[in-house]
């Protein structure tokens, strides 16, 4: 398996990505400039987190419109599996390749600890390696998580089973306390209509390691590999 | 001639923001004050000496980056 992570300027992720992806596949990956806007053919590519642009405009608004994420689109719509984490789900949100919107959290503070997600569909790449309904404990470091998308939007995505993660308690059950940022219908991250564009606010790569104090977000570096080749 | 485009959320969509600040003018004693939506101003310079054109390329900067229309309206004003 290839793998290409994604760097813009204020990008904060993108080692740790590269990190877990290095131990999961046991090669290295690409690293690729966002003014780039072609680079080897890969069977993964990830949007990683950060501040890209420094937030300027809004969180994800000038990383969407750079050359590399043309040339990522292009891929996308051709099946090739995406991954965007915090920034990176912003950035996709903002691109269009998956819908809606991440607006500042309802508490309006910047948010950093760790909370708790639902699994609700394990039936992709990246979460292979989950049971359905299990609950994982992931980390999130973000001031514009709080998903966004009109009623019908919010529909279709349940009925075609395209959102990912939930926050939810340590038990799995949903509450407003639960919820770190006032995402409607506590939604942590979600699926594009082919299933190969995953967006998430959790930093599942700041916890797939014992050193760093926990390994729920292992599997699903080792889920990657898994289904798309080591 | 210049561009004056104001972006705020549109309606339905929640503003914490405003709500914040709605909250603190009350506290100051500011009454009647009904509700607070918090946008953005951006002005352009623009070479274009047509109104009509002008306004035409605000509009579709706006839709293209300035404003997100899944949560934003925007407005163009040329002066």
């Amino acid at each position: 398996m290839k793998a290409a992570v994604i760097v813009f300027p204020g990008s904060n992720c993108d080692r740790d990505i590269q990190v877990s992806l290095r131990k999961a596949m046991g090669t290295e990956p690409l690293m690729v400039w966002h003014g780039d806007s072609s680079f080897a053919d890969v069977d993964l590519i990830a949007v990683p987190g950060g501040f890209s642009y420094g937030d300027y405009l809004r969180a994800g608004a000038m990383a969407a419109k750079s050359p590399v994420m043309r040339e990522i689109a292009d891929r996308a719509n051709k099946g090739v599996p995406v991954m965007g984490i915090c920034n990176g789900f912003q950035i996709l949100t903002e691109s269009g390749l998956l819908p809606g919107a991440l607006m500042r959290n309802a508490g309006l503070k910047y948010v950093c600890k760790d909370v708790h997600l639902r699994v609700e569909a394990n039936d992709t790449p990246f979460t292979q390696n989950y049971s359905q309904g299990s609950v994982m404990r992931i980390p999130v470091a973000h001031h514009d998580g709080n998903y966004f998308a009109d009623s019908n939007v919010l529909d279709e995505l349940e009925a075609e089973n395209r959102i990912a993660f939930k926050y939810t308690n340590v038990d799995g059950t949903e509450s407003e306390d639960a919820n770190p940022n006032g995402s409607q219908r506590h939604i942590a991250g979600i699926l594009n209509k082919k299933r190969n564009v995953l967006g998430m606010m959790p930093h599942p790569e700041r916890l797939a390691d014992p050193d760093l104090g926990g390994t729920d977000g292992k599997p699903m570096f080792e889920g990657l590999v898994a289904a798309l080749g080591s | 001639m210049k561009a004056r485009i104001h972006i705020t959320l549109k309606n339905g969509v929640l503003d914490p923001q405003g709500k914040a600040v709605e909250h603190a003018l009350q506290t100051l004693g500011f009454a009647g004050v009904d509700g607070v939506r918090q946008g953005k101003f951006i002005e352009l310079d623009l070479t274009e000496t047509d109104v009509a054109k002008a306004e035409v390329q605000a509009s579709e900067m706006c839709e293209k980056l300035l404003a997100n229309t899944v949560i934003e309206d925007y407005s163009v004003e040329i002066v």
